[in-house]
């Protein structure tokens, strides 16, 4: 039997936690094509590399299935890339850093974009839960305008089980689309 | 926990919603905007100066989501000036009050002016309510100030609260917006259409609208676009989203795609096709086994 590959992509701003999302559950070393940031660049100083084209996890689940993670660049100047790594998704995740309001609108854009790439489910991951200032996820849904019917989940995209908290989340709202 | 933000990401009327919404209570402070020299970047990876909070310019407190007083950084907020500025006392009698009555609470003060005949409690209520309002729609107009929404901080009980709906605050607070842009931000797509929320509940009780409004909700129809309302209306562009982005943002009404539009184009991917991506035909039992594995990792 053939080997059957599904994917899921995971999206949000610059800086929102996509790369560390899937690190923490990629079960082969994450490949990135990141890159330093240059002194001239307007990231520099706030992480040491971003995301040029995509990040790529993977999770074996038996000898004819296996699931991709594909985390999107979260600069605008790399959305080119967006809609090649959306073709083919089971599911996204959209990743916002809770703590940042300043990527809230971009967050926003970023969700109505990839909604309109295709009709997949999707969930939101709060993330950075754990930061101080981090707006919780109810008002975080109401600042962002999500729907109440779509999933709008505590993370810290450094822990494990928070991770595949939101993960099975976006399964189990695959299945529940499958049955509706 | 505290919100915390900046004006230009989350402006007064969202933070107002989102108050309105959750019910909450507590206190917004505003504070005058300090550039740094350290750089931010927004979600897009665009940098700017971070700004941190200065001296506090405004406050406004709220309980269960409903403005109840708000105060402006400079300005006097005692009870004799606030009926001056009402004209409920002339100039001469607010300086005596303010003179004489300075021991007392805001609620004994009043008490005192009620019972001597100066003032009724009507208008008491009225002067203060409106000096809350026009703080608060000052406020509305500000872009680029930090801010801090501090959970469960109430004035002191010895103030003299009166409690507003914002929905109406947000309605008023639109109408008077002279900024277009942000207005164009918020709106870009006039051919998207407009319906009620499905759980309207009360949501229009005691809700004033201008005869405009009132025309644009006659129109309010899924099958309606915003253009095809705002031509019935005979308005403009500008004048169907300040009425729109009000009704939105008092959570009156709710954005709908027409039948028959197409989903938004990808905004992003330079010169991209238009991508209605088809979703892949994966099996109910694939998306079981995910799970498991997902579950057991």
């Amino acid at each position: 039997m053939p080997m059957q590959t599904v994917k899921m992509v995971i999206t949000g701003p610059f800086s929102a936690g996509k790369t560390e999302f899937i690190r923490s559950i990629s079960e082969i070393d994450v490949v990135t094509t990141d890159e330093g940031i240059s002194p001239e660049s307007a990231e520099y100083g706030t992480k040491e590399q971003t995301t040029v084209a995509m990040d790529f996890g993977r999770i074996t689940v038996d000898d004819d299935l296996v699931l991709y993670l594909f985390g999107t660049p979260g600069q605008r100047r790399f959305d080119f890339m967006w809609e090649i790594l959306a073709e083919g998704m089971l599911g996204f995740v959209v990743m916002v850093d809770s703590a940042k309001p300043e990527t809230f609108r971009e967050a926003k854009s970023i969700l109505e974009t990839f909604r309109a790439y295709a009709p997949t489910p999707y969930v939101v991951a709060a993330n950075k839960q754990d930061h101080p200032e981090a707006w919780v996820p109810d008002d975080l849904r109401i600042a962002l305008r999500i729907d109440e019917h779509i999933k709008l989940l505590p993370c810290v995209a450094t822990e494990k089980e928070s991770v595949k908290n939101v993960l099975l989340e976006l399964l189990y709202s695959i299945l529940e689309e499958m049955d509706s | 926990m505290a919100l915390k933000g900046n004006l230009a990401d989350f402006s007064t009327t969202q933070i107002l919603n989102l108050i309105s919404l959750a019910r909450k209570t507590g206190t917004l402070r505003v504070y005058a905007p300090v550039e740094t020299n350290e750089m931010i970047t927004d979600g897009a990876g665009n940098k700017r100066k971070k700004v941190v909070p200065g001296k506090e310019r405004a406050s406004a407190a709220f309980r269960e989501g409903r403005l109840i007083l708000a105060s402006m950084g400079e300005q006097d907020g005692h009870l004799a000036n606030v009926l001056h500025k009402a004209g409920k006392l002339n100039a001469e009698q607010a300086r005596v009050i303010r003179e004489r009555g300075a021991k007392y609470s805001d609620k004994a003060l009043a008490l005192m002016l009620i019972n001597a005949n100066y003032v009724t409690q009507a208008d008491v209520v009225r002067s203060i309510q409106q000096h809350t309002l026009d703080i608060v729609f000052d406020l509305m107009m500000w872009s680029k100030e930090p801010f801090v929404f501090e959970e469960n901080v109430l004035p002191s009980p010895e103030r003299i609260t009166v409690p507003i709906d914002l929905k109406n605050v947000i309605i008023e607070g639109t109408r008077r917006a002279q900024e277009v842009r942000p207005l164009e931000e918020e709106l870009p797509n006039l051919d998207m259409a407009l319906k009620f929320p499905d759980t309207p509940g009360d949501k229009f009780r005691g809700i004033h609208l201008s005869v405009e409004e009132w025309r644009v909700v006659s129109f309010i129809n899924p099958k309606n676009s915003i253009r095809q309302v705002a031509k019935a209306c005979n308005m403009t562009d500008t004048e169907i989203r300040r009425v729109v982005y009000g009704l939105l943002q008092a959570g009156l009404v709710e954005l709908v795609r027409p039948p028959g539009m197409q989903p938004p184009p990808a905004k992003a991917a330079a010169g991209a096709r238009r991508s209605t991506l088809q979703a892949p035909a994966v099996k109910r039992s694939v998306v079981e086994r995910l799970i498991a594995k997902i579950k057991e990792t």
